[in-house]
């Protein structure tokens, strides 16, 4: 007899808990622990060397940590998570494993402005080289590989645009040069889209955004599909390799198809030392209960709000891949057809200063720069993030001086019209 | 093409769980001393887990693995035994089923470790009327069924609203929790797309 296969909500809801061993307690305790006893000097051995399954010290793992990394897990349908302090830092622990000085790896030009700045700064001075490519055109992408490409990166639903990227043609690229495809799968979460489903190896996320949902907690996760052979060639020794700092054990050898979270894990929290706090994974898990409910109301929100303001004559243009006409739409369709996500821009008609006087008449949309929030949330880039750069750079950037960026809430959306009515006309 | 008695791409827990809830007695075939091997880690565990592990390494005889005598074959077995766990190549798994059904009684289960898959050691074994798991890991499924796993953010594909025993070292956990999905996953799944792909087009 094979068991019913249960649905996303109840995965949402159930996954990697269970009432407390000792208390009994139903929902998920916060360990609030720095560290973990052992029962004696061959268990305490066993643990540090991998032998056995278990908890040694918070930076390496944690059970209200870990509820939270299988939970996330299941809902993508990946093998194993590894929950880091950030979206930042679950980026740089995964290409950590997979990244030597002088490798490169491809990555889409349409991403968050963060992730942009890490890639072509920060990762730079690990000798770790991106190459950028346009997502909406993959010949850009086969182009780009190399001997030494090592990885290729996209993100599902694009920020700031809310552009829909071709996640199996881009998987193809990938599996065709021996990588793997990377998938920052925020915006989406996997309620709206499943990357692994669409041939994602790893799939990352900030979950300070939509799985947090409440705007209270910064975190990022890791999720290994367990689909890639890291034995293949010698590419990626840290897990085909023995491990110096383990006596010589062969992660890929030992652990199969979840060896890369396993990396993530007892190399990358171990030395890089970005672990999320038990008291965040709390609050994280606490929002993805909710999450079906809540991505539902976010998009049904945000077409409701992109179609209204695609209607008012002081906007020029709303870009939602959730309209009909739009590029996007029929990737939107493929990839994504609960809804489009939570996030959109639009320009308006009175350029630069329109912009800014929408953003300081608005009273229910809040002005600051984080998205995935219960509440909605406004910026005007180019007076902001962007401010810094010319005009050209800015529209280079996806952030013309006539550009403002919504990420739509759960409020009533007659309210949320109503409050962009009242600053347009202001 | 060898046809098999069921689909070894992909186990239904239910399957697993059957087989780890019933063996009692496992000769590890390949069983390393050294303590860094994925065959010491997986011995060790279920020596703890309860099982009566015995260690067959024809190398290492003379010697002994917590506690348990080395032995150099099947043959040299004292008692009958529940499971044959091959840590050996694929290739080896062949000669080692065509021992294993000359014992006596026969094993009643034949598995072969992550990596480990000999098709035609398998038939062999369904038509001896043997169960056979292959390329799976007897020490990843216990620990995944008991959701014990869990501890290092692995998806033990598995959900359960009962109280969990309090894990302490050596005892038996309930391996009888709701299976998420009968043991498959879409990336399981795709996996075994990808590996039909590779050999279409070998």
């Amino acid at each position: 007899m094979t068991d019913r296969l249960p649905g996303f909500a109840t995965l949402a809801i159930h996954a990697g808990a269970q009432p407390d061993p000792t208390t009994g307690a139903r929902n998920t305790p916060i360990y609030q622990t720095t560290s973990f006893v052992f029962n004696d000097a061959d268990h305490a051995a066993s643990l540090f060397g991998l032998q056995s399954f278990g908890n040694i010290y918070t930076r390496l793992g944690n059970p209200t940590t870990a509820v939270l990394e299988e939970r996330v897990a299941a809902l993508e349908g990946g093998t194993a998570a590894v929950a880091t302090a950030s979206g930042h830092a679950a980026q740089v622990t995964a290409l950590h494993q997979l990244l030597r000085p002088g490798d490169e790896f491809i990555a889409a030009r349409k991403l968050y402005g963060g992730s942009i700045n890490q890639f072509s700064h920060a990762f730079k001075s690990f000798g770790w080289n991106v190459v950028w490519a346009d997502p909406d055109d993959v010949a850009t992408f086969e182009q780009a590989v190399t001997p030494r490409t090592k990885a290729i990166f996209i993100e599902s639903l694009a920020n700031p645009s809310g552009s829909v990227t071709d996640i199996e043609a881009i998987s193809a690229v990938a599996r065709k040069a021996g990588v793997p495809l990377i998938v920052d799968n925020t915006l989406a979460t996997p309620y709206l889209i499943r990357p692994i489903d669409h041939g994602a190896d790893i799939v990352l996320h900030s979950l300070t955004k939509f799985l947090g949902g409440h705007g209270n907690s910064i975190g990022g996760i890791i999720v290994d599909a367990g689909t890639f052979d890291w034995s293949r060639d010698n590419k990626y020794p840290i897990l085909s390799e023995p491990r110096p700092e383990y006596h010589g054990i062969k992660l890929q050898e030992t652990f199969g198809n979840f060896a890369f979270a396993i990396a993530c894990r007892v190399l990358g929290l171990r030395d890089l030392g970005a672990a999320l706090s038990p008291f965040n994974a709390f609050l994280f898990l606490t929002g993805i209960e909710t999450l079906p409910l809540r991505m539902q109301r976010h998009c049904d929100n945000a077409k409701a709000v992109a179609e209204w303001l695609s209607t008012h004559p002081a906007v020029n243009e709303v870009n939602y891949a959730g309209l009909t006409g739009n590029r996007y739409n029929n990737l939107a369709r493929k990839y994504s057809p609960k809804g489009a996500g939570a996030l959109f821009t639009f320009t308006l008609k009175g350029g630069y200063d329109a912009g800014v006087n929408l953003v300081s008449n608005l009273k229910l949309f809040s002005h600051l720069a984080n998205i995935g929030d219960t509440r909605s949330l406004v910026i005007h880039p180019a007076s902001t993030t962007h401010s810094q750069l010319t005009d050209e750079q800015k529209i280079q950037a996806g952030a013309g001086p006539d550009l403002v960026r919504l990420s739509i809430g759960l409020e009533d959306k007659e309210d949320l019209i109503a409050d962009l009515d009242q600053a347009l006309r202001a | 093409m060898i046809a098999l008695h069921m689909n070894h791409d992909t186990y239904d827990d239910n399957y697993i769980r059957g087989i780890l809830n019933n063996v009692k007695t496992i000769a590890m075939v390949g069983a390393s001393p050294v303590n860094v091997r994925p065959s010491y880690f997986a011995f060790k565990y279920l020596a703890q887990r309860g099982y009566d592990m015995i260690p067959v390494n024809p190398g290492q005889v003379g010697k002994s693995l917590m506690g348990k005598p080395f032995v150099a074959s099947l043959a040299d077995i004292d008692r009958p035994i529940d499971m044959i766990d091959i840590f050996r190549n694929s290739d080896a798994a062949l000669q080692l089923v065509k021992d294993a059904l000359t014992l006596n009684p026969l094993p009643k289960v034949i598995w072969m470790q992550l990596g480990v898959r000999n098709d035609e050691a398998c038939a062999l074994a369904e038509a001896a009327g043997l169960q056979v798991v292959m390329n799976r890991c007897p020490k990843i499924e216990y620990g995944r069924l008991s959701s014990e796993i869990s501890w290092m953010g692995v998806n033990s594909r598995t959900l359960s609203s009962k109280r969990a025993p309090v894990p302490t070292q050596g005892m038996r956990l309930s391996l009888n929790r709701v299976s998420v999905g009968g043991g498959g996953t879409n990336a399981a799944d795709r996996a075994a797309q990808l590996k039909d792909d590779k050999n279409n087009n070998a």
